[in-house]
């Protein structure tokens, strides 16, 4: 039972292919440092690591498949999931061992795996897109808190730069401890030492804007007069908007 | 000041949520001058009813005051309810203010004919035409064209707009002049026709200097009330594939009737017609997607769609001899036309297949619904199914599932008499 251990970030767990392939010692498991070891008769291996390597591994992916494809194994590492370390693994050796692109080899279980988890990564990122609320506050800062189901701040920057490039906007993301900050220049991640909102995400009411709370309640108002009674279908309601999201959204705050 | 916004909102919502149009894509306005709003990706659902429709944009009614009397309609002239009107300031303030709080992805806006058509239409596009140069909005905006308004207003509304619609409403103009006295199908098909020939003008001048002002970039969809008149699913949805051919329109919307009013002209109905609008929605789909004819779904022998079962069974069942298809060897066509089989596994098999012969084991891992699919299909030679059996058991177990069928039988058809009412 041999077990690499990485440090949790996308360029560990590259070094750590490189380190297979180096040591030409497969892995049972590829285990994040942070994570609970498993069993006694295991042999650990700690990877430290190393850009170069990582790098090399990139590089080497980049000429067997293509730029969306190699894209996607960063995706589903942001799924943070245990099991994708060892299924991008997976995927590299069948890269590595194949003269073509296997990434449309939808019979091969890795491939589809991951294919499954970016599904739901993307998924979990366009709610972020949809879901996502500002609040105004009284200096024309627009600010947003997040507990997506995966680690998909990084994925959902370029949209609302895009979108909102002339005003000033945050989204925190209070699970993973940090944000992203628009300046009306760039985008940066930023951490709070002290999180201004509270559990379900909401300002204290007197560092908001004073026109905020009108606009909440005119779109509540809107929200429920755009429903039909008569088609009244609760089971489809949660199934595009799971309960887990309520907290955020605006329109299904008390009144 | 604030409480009048409240109310109108309240009143113009209401009377706009009929319009089941939400989409929010095709538009490909970039965010270039720094200003608001993107619409160049995928359409974005912000929001859900509690029926389940998805809340994309804003929309509402500029007024619903109106000068038409159209029976299936809730803002007509002699229907007794309050009326209300938004300014063009208050509209345009809703729409920048929702934006910028992520709750919409831009504005859908319609009207009640108020004065004549073209004043009506004026005002809508004055809207548009503030959002876009006054506020650099570049949200999606859909404007609704107003039945009778001028060519020139209508082109106008095409540099602002990502994409304009006209209802046609009723399937065939016999119920058109019964139901909604004031309008005719020539009316309608007018301004559609005009964004027609527009679009593809704009299409080809677009070839030439690629800096061309965009027209309506999105195109143009249009709605169909079901269930309000008596067309059968044959006239309907051969309208809606003549619609698609001739004017090139993105989509075409089916509303199930919802009794809006007492008005005698009208059919009474328990509950909206919502199985045979969704059966009509997959049919409008596989004429779309799946290559499928619209005589091939709906003919003189089957004028309605089968309501227990979704069309590309029901097509399937009744034309056997394409079937069993050969899953390694078969064209693409004809795989997406086994049932159980969508447009993303019919595209993951045709790859796949290179790789290795696909077992049913990996159909179903790609995402097959083998519970229907295994009727019509063979793996390597291989069928999961030993015999051969008639047209009708095969749809009673798929509905009823393998062994029960027997005695499910009797509680679906009591289910479905409830439902269809």
């Amino acid at each position: 039972m041999l077990i690499y251990l990485y440090d949790g970030t996308f360029e560990g767990l590259l070094t750590v292919i490189f380190e297979i392939y180096e040591r030409k010692a497969a892995p049972a498991q590829i285990v994040c440092r942070k994570a609970e070891l498993p069993g006694l008769f295991t042999q650990t291996i700690p990877v430290i690591t190393d850009e170069a390597k990582a790098d090399r591994v990139w590089i080497g992916l980049g000429k067997k498949i293509s730029a969306a494809a190699r894209s996607q194994l960063y995706k589903a590492f942001l799924s943070e999931q245990p099991q994708t370390a060892m299924l991008i693994y997976q995927y590299a050796q069948l890269t590595f061992a194949s003269a073509v692109s296997i990434e449309d080899n939808f019979a091969a279980d890795c491939v589809r795996e991951l294919a499954q988890i970016n599904k739901q990564v993307f998924r979990e990122s366009h709610r972020m897109e949809a879901f996502i609320r500002f609040q105004k506050t009284a200096d024309d800062l627009f600010y947003a808190t997040i507990v997506p189901d995966f680690n998909v701040l990084p994925l959902i920057s370029e949209h609302f730069r895009k979108r909102y490039a002339d005003q000033r906007w945050l989204i925190y993301d209070t699970a993973r401890h940090y944000g992203l900050y628009y300046d009306l220049e760039k985008v940066s991640q930023i951490n709070l030492d002290k999180e201004i909102a509270d559990r379900s995400g909401n300002l204290p009411a007197n560092i908001l804007e004073e026109q905020e709370h009108l606009y909440q309640k005119l779109w509540q108002t809107y929200f429920h007069h755009v429903n039909i009674p008569e088609r009244k279908n609760r089971k489809l309601h949660l199934r595009h908007m799971p309960l887990r999201y309520w907290k955020y959204l605006t329109e299904k705050q008390p009144q | 000041m604030n409480d009048k916004v409240q109310e109108k909102l309240s009143i113009l919502a209401d009377a706009a949520k009929y319009d089941v149009s939400c989409s929010s894509s095709g538009g490909k306005r970039k965010n270039e001058n720094k200003g608001l709003g993107n619409a160049e990706g995928m359409g974005i659902c912000h929001s859900y009813t509690e029926d389940g429709r998805c809340v994309s944009l804003l929309k509402i009614l500029l007024t619903n005051y109106c000068i038409f009397d159209c029976a299936y309609c809730v803002t007509r002239r002699s229907n007794d309810i309050k009326r209300a009107a938004f300014t063009v300031d208050e509209v345009v303030n809703l729409t920048i203010n929702f934006y910028r709080r992520n709750y919409i992805e831009g504005l859908f806006l319609s009207s009640g004919i108020f004065k004549d058509s073209d004043y009506t239409m004026e005002r809508l596009v004055r809207i548009a035409k503030k959002l876009r140069q006054e506020h650099k909005f570049n949200g999606y905006i859909h404007l609704k064209t107003i039945p009778g308004a001028s060519e020139d207003l209508i082109k106008e509304a095409g540099l602002y707009a990502d994409r304009l619609s006209v209802n046609i409403e009723l399937p065939s103009e016999l119920s058109l002049q019964a139901l909604a006295p004031e309008k005719n199908y020539g009316q309608i098909l007018k301004p559609m026709g005009a964004i027609s020939r527009e679009l593809v003008h704009n299409k080809e001048e677009k070839k030439l200097f690629k800096l061309a002002p965009n027209f309506a970039p999105a195109g143009q969809s249009t709605q169909l009330i079901v269930g309000a008149s008596a067309e059968n699913d044959k006239q309907i949805l051969h309208l809606s594939n003549q619609l698609y051919q001739d004017y090139k329109l993105k989509r075409v919307y089916y509303s199930g009737y919802i009794p809006v009013s007492n008005d005698n002209r009208l059919p009474v109905l328990a509950t909206p017609p919502i199985i045979r609008e969704n059966r009509i929605y997959q049919a409008d789909w596989l004429l779309r997607f799946y290559g499928f004819g619209v005589n091939e779904l709906v003919n003189d022998f089957f004028p309605n769609l089968d309501l227990e079962i979704d069309p590309k069974l029901a097509w399937a069942l009744r034309n056997r001899h394409f079937f069993p298809v050969e899953i390694n060897a078969a064209d693409y066509e004809l795989i997406l036309r086994v049932p159980g089989i969508g447009v993303k596994s019919a595209k993951k098999i045709v790859s796949a297949r290179r790789f290795t012969p696909l077992t049913f084991e990996h159909l179903q891992k790609i995402g097959v619904v083998l519970k229907r699919a295994k009727y019509f299909i063979t793996c390597s030679g291989r069928s999961l199914e030993q015999k051969d059996y008639t047209e009708e058991v095969i749809r009673r177990k798929i509905i009823f599932g393998e062994n029960s069928y027997r005695s499910a039988l009797v509680k679906q058809q009591l289910d479905l008499f409830q439902q269809v009412g």
